[in-house]
Parts: C-alpha cells; sequence; structure tokens
C-alpha cells in the first residue's frame, strides 16, 4: 500500500497481512504511518498503488460502510462508544447494518463478555474504563466481522485494565476472528500479538513474530528502549 | 372555606393555565433540542415555524369550515392540523436542501449554521406575513369552556370559580400523546435508536453504517411536526399573530436550555419550568391574600413582582441564571 494526505506519501510499499483467529501488531514510533495504515484499510484515505483485500475479494475502492458489510470492523481510539446509550443500545447499533435478528449475536456477545448481560440496561457513560472497553469491542463485533482492527487499545488505561483487555482481545482471536492491532506500548502488544509489523517512515522495516521481534536487538534499541 | 377559596384561585389562573401554556413551550422545546442534538446548532427558526405551520392549519381550517366540515364541539382546526402539518414537512424539507445541506456539507461551524437559520427566520416570518399577514387572528370553534366559573360555584357553592376550557384539555391531551409517541420511537424503535446513537457520537455512527441522510431528514419531519402541532395548540388556545409567535422563541429556548440543550425529556420539562415560573412571578396574589390573611393585615397593593408585560424577563433570568450555574441543563445529563 503506498499513499497519503495529499503532499508526501505518508506510507510507502507498506505491506500488512493477517489470518483468521490471529493476532497482529503494528508498532513504530511516532509518525511512523500507523494510523495511516491502518485508515487506509478501512478506506478513509484512497491510495495511490497497492491495494486491499479481504478473503481474496479486492475492497479498496468500496467506501468506509461498505467495507463494514465486507467484514471489516473497527474500534476507534476514542470515543468507541455511545456514552448515553445503554450497552443493549450500543450493541444493536453496532448491528445497524445487518437485517436479519440480532437477538442471537447479542447473546453471543454476552456470552463473550458476561459483565456486559447483567449491566445490559445500563447507561454505557456509567461504566467503568474497562467495561466499557468491552462495549466497544462488542459493538465492532456485532457486524460478525472476519477482521477486527483496534487503534491503540491501550492507550489511556490503567495497567489492571489493560491486562483485563488484553485478555478479552484474546478471547476475541479465539473466536476465528483477524485482529489487527495499532500500539505504541510494544512490549505489551508483542506480549500477546502472534506476529507484528514495524513501521518505520511509512516502511515495514522488520516483520516477525512476537518472539523474534522481542529479541531482535535491533528493534529492541530502537524501539523498545534497550 | 377561605383556605379553599385561595387554592381554587391559584389552581383557576396559574395551575391550568401554566399547565397548558407550559405544554405548547415544550413542544417547541423539544424539537428546537432535538435538532441541537443532531444538527448541532441553535435552530432560530422555531417561533416562525411553528407560526408557518399554524397559518397553514388555519388556511385549512377556513377551507373546511367553508365546506362545512366541523367537528362539533371539538375545533376543526384538528382536523386542518394533518393537512398543516404535511406543507410544513415539505417547506423544512426544500429548506434543508437549498440551504442547510450546503452548509451541512462545507462541515460550516455550528455558529454559522446558527446564523443561517437566523436568515430562513426572516424568510418563514415574510412569507406568513405575505400570506395571512400579521394581524391577530382566532380561528377556534366548537364548544369554547368544559368547565364555566359559575357552574363551578354552583356546583361547590365557593365564591371562586373555576374555569376550564376545552382548548387546555385538548392541549394537554395532544400533548400526551404526541410526546408519548416521540419518546416511544425515539428510545425503542430501531430508527430512533440510531437518531439518538447519532446525536451521542457522531463518528461511531457512520462506522456502524448510520445513514447521516436519513437521520437529517426524519428530524426535520419530526420538528415540522412539533412546530405545527405546538403552533396550532397555542393558537387555539389565545390566538394567532406571528409576531407573538417570534416572541415565544425565548420561553422556548430558555426551556430548551433548562432542559439541557440535545435532550429532548429534559426540554418537555423545562417546557413546564418556564411556564410555571412567568405565571407565578407575574401573578397579582392580592386575592390570594385576601383569603389568607385576617382582615386587619388584608393588602392594599396587588402584591404582583412583575408586570405581565415584561414576561419575557423571566425566561430572560432563568436562561442567564442556568447558563451561569448549571451550562448543562437542571436535569441528568443524558443525550437524547
Amino acid at each position: 500500500m503506498t499513499g497519503g494526505y495529499g503532499g508526501a506519501d505518508i506510507i510507502s510499499s507498506c505491506t500488512i497481512n493477517v489470518d483468521r483467529g490471529e493476532i497482529v501488531a503494528i508498532l513504530g514510533p511516532n509518525g511512523a504511518g500507523k494510523s495511516t495504515a491502518m485508515k487506509a484499510m478501512l478506506g478513509l484515505l484512497n491510495l495511490k498503488s497497492g491495494k486491499v483485500s479481504i478473503d481474496g475479494k479486492d475492497i479498496s475502492k468500496l467506501t468506509p460502510q461498505d467495507r463494514v458489510k465486507e467484514g471489516i470492523s473497527f474500534v476507534p481510539q476514542s470515543r468507541n462508544v455511545f456514552t448515553g446509550l445503554s450497552v443493549q443500545e450500543n450493541l444493536e447499533m453496532g448491528a445497524f447494518l445487518r437485517k436479519e435478528r440480532v437477538e442471537e449475536i447479542i447473546e453471543e456477545i454476552f456470552a463473550l463478555f458476561p459483565i456486559l448481560k447483567e449491566k445490559k440496561t445500563q447507561i454505557v457513560g456509567e461504566l467503568s474504563g474497562g467495561q466499557r472497553q468491552q462495549v466497544a469491542l462488542g459493538r465492532a463485533l456485532m457486524t460478525k466481522p472476519s477482521v477486527l482492527m483496534l487503534d491503540e487499545p491501550t492507550a489511556g488505561v490503567s495497567p489492571i485494565v489493560m491486562d483485563e483487555l488484553f485478555d478479552h482481545i484474546l478471547k476475541v482471536k479465539k473466536t476465528n476472528v483477524a485482529i489487527i492491532m495499532v500500539e505504541q506500548n510494544a512490549k505489551q502488544a508483542l506480549s500477546i500479538a502472534d506476529r507484528g509489523y514495524v513501521l518505520v517512515t511509512g516502511e515495514n522495516k522488520f516483520s516477525g513474530t512476537g518472539k523474534e521481534l522481542l529479541n531482535d536487538p535491533e528493534v529492541r534499541r530502537s524501539f523498545l528502549g534497550g | 372555606m377561605e383556605i379553599i377559596n385561595a387554592i381554587v384561585l391559584l389552581l383557576n389562573y396559574i395551575f391550568v393555565p401554566a399547565l397548558s401554556y407550559g405544554s405548547q413551550l415544550a413542544l417547541g422545546a423539544i424539537f428546537v433540542s432535538l435538532i441541537y442534538g443532531i444538527l448541532r446548532f441553535a435552530y432560530f427558526t422555531a417561533g416562525d415555524l411553528m407560526s408557518f405551520g399554524t397559518m397553514f392549519t388555519i388556511l385549512f381550517t377556513w377551507y373546511f369550515q367553508s365546506l362545512g366540515i366541523n367537528l362539533g364541539v371539538l375545533p376543526t382546526a384538528l382536523i386542518a392540523i394533518p393537512f398543516g402539518i404535511t406543507v410544513t414537512i415539505f417547506y423544512v424539507l426544500i429548506k434543508d436542501k437549498l440551504v442547510f445541506s450546503y452548509y451541512r456539507f462545507k462541515k460550516s461551524p455550528p455558529v454559522q449554521l446558527a446564523m443561517v437559520s437566523i436568515g430562513t427566520m426572516f424568510v418563514t416570518q415574510a412569507i406568513v406575513r405575505i400570506v395571512i399577514g400579521p394581524f391577530d387572528r382566532r380561528f377556534f370553534d366548537g364548544e369554547k369552556f368544559i368547565l364555566k366559573a359559575n357552574e363551578f360555584k354552583e356546583m361547590t357553592g365557593l365564591n371562586e370559580g373555576l374555569t376550564i376550557k376545552s382548548t387546555q384539555v385538548i392541549t394537554l391531551l395532544v400533548t400526551i400523546i404526541v410526546v408519548s409517541i416521540l419518546f416511544w420511537f425515539l428510545n425503542k424503535t430501531k430508527t430512533g435508536k440510531s437518531m439518538r446513537a447519532y446525536s451521542d457520537n457522531e463518528d461511531l455512527a457512520l462506522l456502524s453504517g448510520i445513514d447521516p441522510k436519513k437521520v437529517v431528514m426524519i428530524t426535520w419531519v419530526i420538528a415540522a411536526i412539533l412546530a405545527t402541532v405546538g403552533g396550532t395548540l397555542y393558537g387555539l388556545d389565545k390566538s394567532f399573530k406571528p409576531f407573538t409567535y417570534f416572541n415565544n422563541m425565548l420561553p422556548i429556548f430558555a426551556a430548551a436550555i433548562v432542559g439541557g440543550i440535545g435532550n429532548p425529556f429534559g426540554a418537555f420539562l423545562g417546557g413546564y419550568v418556564i411556564a410555571f415560573s412567568e405565571i407565578l412571578v407575574t401573578y397579582a396574589y392580592r386575592k390570594f391574600f385576601i383569603y389568607l390573611l385576617p382582615e386587619s393585615i388584608e393588602p392594599d397593593s396587588l402584591l404582583q413582582l412583575l408586570s405581565t408585560d415584561y414576561k419575557f424577563a423571566v425566561s430572560f433570568s432563568i436562561l442567564v441564571v442556568v447558563l451561569l450555574f448549571r451550562p448543562s441543563g437542571i436535569f441528568k445529563g443524558k443525550v437524547l
């Protein structure tokens, strides 16, 4: 993928792939193009060259809404829940485009995140940070996506909530969803990721399994602080 | 006996009128709040949209009267309301297409949209004055009173009479029906929920596949319905004068802000808060105290806190106080 916002290319010839049931972390320093790469996959940014495909189908020309229908789901970094709506309503809105009955999918989400079932009539704005993150994940999963993209899920959450959140992400992974997450917090992200990509000035400079990257002396020196 | 007389006095001059005036304000405040929550600007055309809708209801009422159609004891305007609503819906949708959609597409800041709505306010005012004129008009027909003061006095043997006008009862019933349907729609239907979601978090709503065009269109349709119904009820209860409707914008905005702008249920309650305060402050309590106090210390003055000429000062003061101390409204903060 190559693209940018009109001026210089922010990402150039960067390749990211992810399989079902796998977690891939996109890492890199500030301004490396992590979020841009994610926007390109979501369709919020037009590519100059390269393509985005899902299950072998080219979706590069589709609008973000149509990509949602093709199975991409996205959890933004901030403001990722409807704070004034109840938990149940948040989940229903996640499945807004689905024509069939959504009760079954909601039950699946409740099975995945039992706490949400207890709080289903509560207003999301009144929930704790960790519970909100579960609502955000649940909302994104309502479309039954094949790829789930998380933008800095751990930004601004406490260490305890972060551990809990990673547990939830692993649970989601077990439901055979491909997960791509952009992370600043490289060490933590690589501890749960199967593979990682390190972006530097828009290119993927290193890639490999979590362990490989963690043990790579160069990666360690440049991004993980020695 | 004296105490009962005093209570009936307050019921007759404060409670009953404030309840119907409050309902009329509430209908206006709800749609101002809804537009603010979804389109994200202060809709200054509110008062004049109400006069626009009422004007068409009146025109249809006259037409039906000329055909000899009426509802007997009920005002003919009730059959004319749906027709008034239809015209108003067309009007707001055309206005949105020609004016507001351009600024929305440009992502203009809310204050610019508010200024644009002042422009459409002048246009709407002009249309109303050209079509029906600036004069005071009464279009009420049917049975005027449900309970007359004399009948009440005979029934109870009290000195004070209680008057209940049929327009007051109609106002209350229609408001209950319209508001219940509206809140059922917002809270229980998929479209209604998507409107609340859109008002809550626009970006996430778009990511979830909610169609912004549909949300905006339905918001205008609801605004047109509430404006026509609220305006017609006000006109039936008092009279139709375009300038009064323009003036009503202040209490309507005060009600919407008291209720926490963007929160329709707050706006609904806010309508009553404003109406009751306005009437409580401008009522002359002399007679009330004559009933309660012994003859020796009966008051000589009117005991009126504020002349009715200054009733707008009440909404204005409430507006300022709320904005200073509780800018998010006096009720629990919650969107839509």
